[in-house]
């Protein structure tokens, strides 16, 4: 009692179809993640993950009653990077940051004024929270930088002439450096991969659960049709999502868009094989609905989340990691999304990944039919 | 006390019987330690630069080479035009590119100060801030061979908890708060929804047992699993690892069971409201990820606009994330700690009651 694998009949195809759209519209919680889930990534990543730091609390220690350090004092406290509260003893700041109330200290000691008066240059201290490493280096970094301009307001930082090199840095593609111009793309990939694997697994699990499997099996559909009436209803759906991120991102989070509209489906579509691919395997190999979730959170969501190079560079992971990421679909997307949206359409670089996530999407599909039809003995 | 004893007993089992199941309590959260400790690093390291050096002078080889020396820089791609240039960024395979101009030695032989542009990819534009630090670094670097007032004076950095600033020594406690949380949630949010979805809710319905005692049922499993879990992170984290633990194990724990429960409430709330296991694993699916992004972890609170920061106030993340940090690096005292569990008390106490009023609401 085999189930013919080729045979493809549209009347079939387009009556599972409809029995397809028919669950998908009466479950609110496919809604919730093709609909409401987006909106709450972008909303989440456009402004609450914000890496573009202002307003750091720190503590100023001020030790030193001079004019000198009263004018330090208030630099800092004019800094748009930091909100400083001024304190006497470095026990106080210390509790504070012990309670992560503050993020680093700046600590002016007793002979700040003389040496300023006597012509050197002084010294400071800038103690930081390094328990947030990130954050640790940015108020050393910042700190830092509102005592060179000080200490240049006062004259004592001219140097004599002699050689001295400056960088000037430019960003291509986002000048303004802001942290959402890479993160809409990265919420359409968590998107895809959402509605591409997670929902499908879940959906595919269930009839293994139910025992509707056995049911399906019984009918004349075939296993082509079969896979085809639960990929295309989940694939359109991803898309119009991807969509909607697209134009939430373009209109609200005014992200250029300097690609074109075809290059972005091409790309898109492209993802969705494996991530579709990878959702039908996972559920035929658990046929249970909580162990397909939990499989599918664990090879798709937190693959595309870290090892895809969406937030975490690439290039700074062990190399056993590295060699990971290639095996991740994700990561052949993501800098086409980037491209798409801030460069233009380079198809130099598009066309590679759009065959290596192609090729990821027939090994996934070969493997999901596979376990299917072994299933069914 | 019999009753709720078999109640928790049963709940065990479900959670515990299948194999499958069983595997996916344990191996995921331990594959994503090892994935997150490495992988979550925003260091830049192993970056391609290129180099577009139109002086060719014995200061700007000396440039190029000291970036070539430099730990944070892979390959330097030398190039030979600015079209070249382009391309090379455009299909990102540099992350930047260095112009040095024609007249960059005569200049500094005429003890000029002079310019070098630095064309940094604006698409990932963390790592192109970063990388622009470390170009930063070695031209001062140059700078200071070259004048020797600019070593003396100016300001001394320490940072405290963590001297060398190891990015593990903040990734793997802030791993204890998600995995606890993801196991919290996701566990029991599926226990009623699959009870409704299979049929046997109403067996429980007709099972001499109150409804708090088939809440306190559904509470254990997820707790159990939680502590179990975060134990043996905090115990890696110190053998494997080498984080430093420097607070009280007596605080540790009643933080964690305190934390566990206010998830739990949220998770018993979701299961709740949903019908089918599905949607009770998309809920708990949505509920996890604002309560993650918006701990602290991702990005510095402060970071946010002023009303997004007054919301996390109801995430207890955010608690427990800085108790977990305190205690792990910090060595943070008692009463710093309760000035985060409090909170945390507070929001378990609300989730549960509100979970278990819904639950009994769904009952009849």
């Amino acid at each position: 009692m085999s189930v013919p694998l080729i045979r493809f009949d549209w009347r079939r195809l387009s009556a599972m179809m409809r029995k397809e759209f028919a669950q998908i519209s009466r479950d609110p919680s496919t809604f919730l993640i093709a609909l409401f889930m987006p909106l709450l990534l972008l909303f989440m990543f456009g402004y609450g993950v914000s890496l573009d730091t202002s307003g750091t609390r720190i503590a100023l220690v001020v030790e030193d009653d001079s004019a000198q350090a009263m004018q330090l004092t208030q630099s800092y406290r004019a800094s748009p990077y930091f909100k400083a509260d001024i304190l006497r003893n470095r026990q106080e700041a210390r509790a504070r940051m012990v309670a992560s109330e503050i993020r680093g200290m700046v600590v002016i000691p007793q002979d700040f004024g003389r040496t300023v008066l006597s012509g050197r240059i002084p010294e400071i201290q800038i103690v930081t929270d390094g328990s947030q490493p990130n954050m640790a280096q940015f108020v050393a970094a910042h700190a830092q930088g509102v005592f060179q301009s000080w200490l240049g307001a006062e004259g004592l930082a001219d140097m004599p002439a002699a050689p001295q090199i400056e960088v000037s840095a430019r960003y291509w593609f986002n000048p303004g450096l802001k942290s959402r111009y890479f993160l809409v793309p990265g919420s359409i990939a968590i998107v895809m991969t959402m509605i591409g694997t997670l929902l499908t697994a879940l959906v595919v699990a269930r009839e293994w659960e139910r025992g509707t499997m056995e049911a399906i099996m019984a009918t004349p559909v075939s296993m082509t049709e079969f896979i085809a009436s639960k990929i295309l209803p989940y694939y359109l759906l991803a898309l119009a999502s991807m969509t909607l991120c697209t134009v939430l991102g373009v209109t609200i989070f005014e992200l250029p868009f300097r690609g074109s509209v075809l290059a972005l489906y091409a790309i898109a579509s492209a993802f969705l094989m494996p991530a579709l691919g990878l959702g039908l395997f996972i559920s035929s190999a658990t046929k249970n609905q909580f162990v397909a979730s939990q499989m599918a959170l664990l090879a798709s969501f937190l693959p595309t989340f870290l090892l895809s190079g969406f937030i975490y560079e690439i290039s700074s992971m062990p190399l056993p990691i590295q060699a990971i990421t290639y095996l991740v679909p994700a990561r052949y997307l993501i800098p086409s999304l980037q491209t798409v949206f801030l460069t233009g359409d380079i198809w130099g670089q598009f066309l590679p990944n759009i065959g290596i996530m192609l090729l990821f999407g027939l090994f996934f599909f070969r493997l999901s039919f596979r376990a299917t039809r072994r299933s069914l003995d | 006390m019999g009753r709720i004893w078999a109640m928790i007993v049963k709940e065990l089992l479900v959670v515990l019987r299948d194999p499958k199941g069983r595997t996916v309590l344990v191996m995921p959260p331990l594959i994503q330690l090892f994935v997150f400790t490495f992988a979550t690093t925003l260091d830049v390291k192993n970056v391609d630069l290129a180099v577009l050096d139109q002086s060719r002078g014995a200061q700007s080889v000396e440039l190029v080479q000291r970036l070539a020396g430099s730990p944070n820089f892979r390959e330097i791609r030398m190039l030979h035009s600015m079209a070249e240039l382009e391309q090379a960024i455009d299909r990102q395979e540099v992350l930047g590119a260095l112009v040095i101009e024609q007249d960059f030695d005569r200049r500094l032989a005429r003890g000029e100060p002079v310019q070098v542009g630095l064309v940094l990819d604006g698409r990932r534009s963390n790592a192109a801030q970063i990388v622009n630090g470390y170009v930063g670094q070695v031209a001062a670097g140059m700078n200071a061979d070259a004048i020797p007032q600019l070593r003396e004076g100016g300001a001394r950095v320490t940072h405290w908890f963590n001297p060398s600033l190891d990015f593990i020594w903040f990734t793997l406690p802030s791993l204890i708060v998600i995995i606890t949380s993801v196991a919290g949630l996701a566990i029991t949010s599926q226990s009623v929804s699959r009870e409704r979805e299979m049929g046997t809710f109403d067996q429980l319905l007709v099972a001499p047992l109150h409804a708090h005692e088939i809440i306190i049922g559904k509470i254990v499993p997820p707790v159990l699993v939680g502590c179990f879990n975060g134990t043996l992170f905090m115990i890696l984290a110190q053998l494997v690892f080498g984080v430093p633990y420097t607070g009280s194990l007596l605080v540790f724990f009643p933080c964690l069971l305190l934390y566990m429960l206010s998830l739990i409430g949220i998770g018993l709330f979701v299961s709740s409201l949903s019908m089918t296991q599905q949607q009770s694993f998309l809920g708990s699916f949505v509920v996890t990820n604002p309560i993650m992004i918006l701990s602290g972890y991702a990005s510095p609170i402060e970071n946010m606009p002023e009303w997004l920061q007054t919301l996390t106030y109801i995430n207890p993340a955010r608690y427990f994330l800085v108790i977990v940090q305190g205690l792990f690096l910090k060595a943070m005292p008692l009463a710093a700690v309760l000035q985060q569990a409090w909170p945390l008390a507070l929001i378990a106490l609300v989730t549960l009651y509100a979970a278990g009023r819904l639950f009994r609401a769904r009952m009849e």
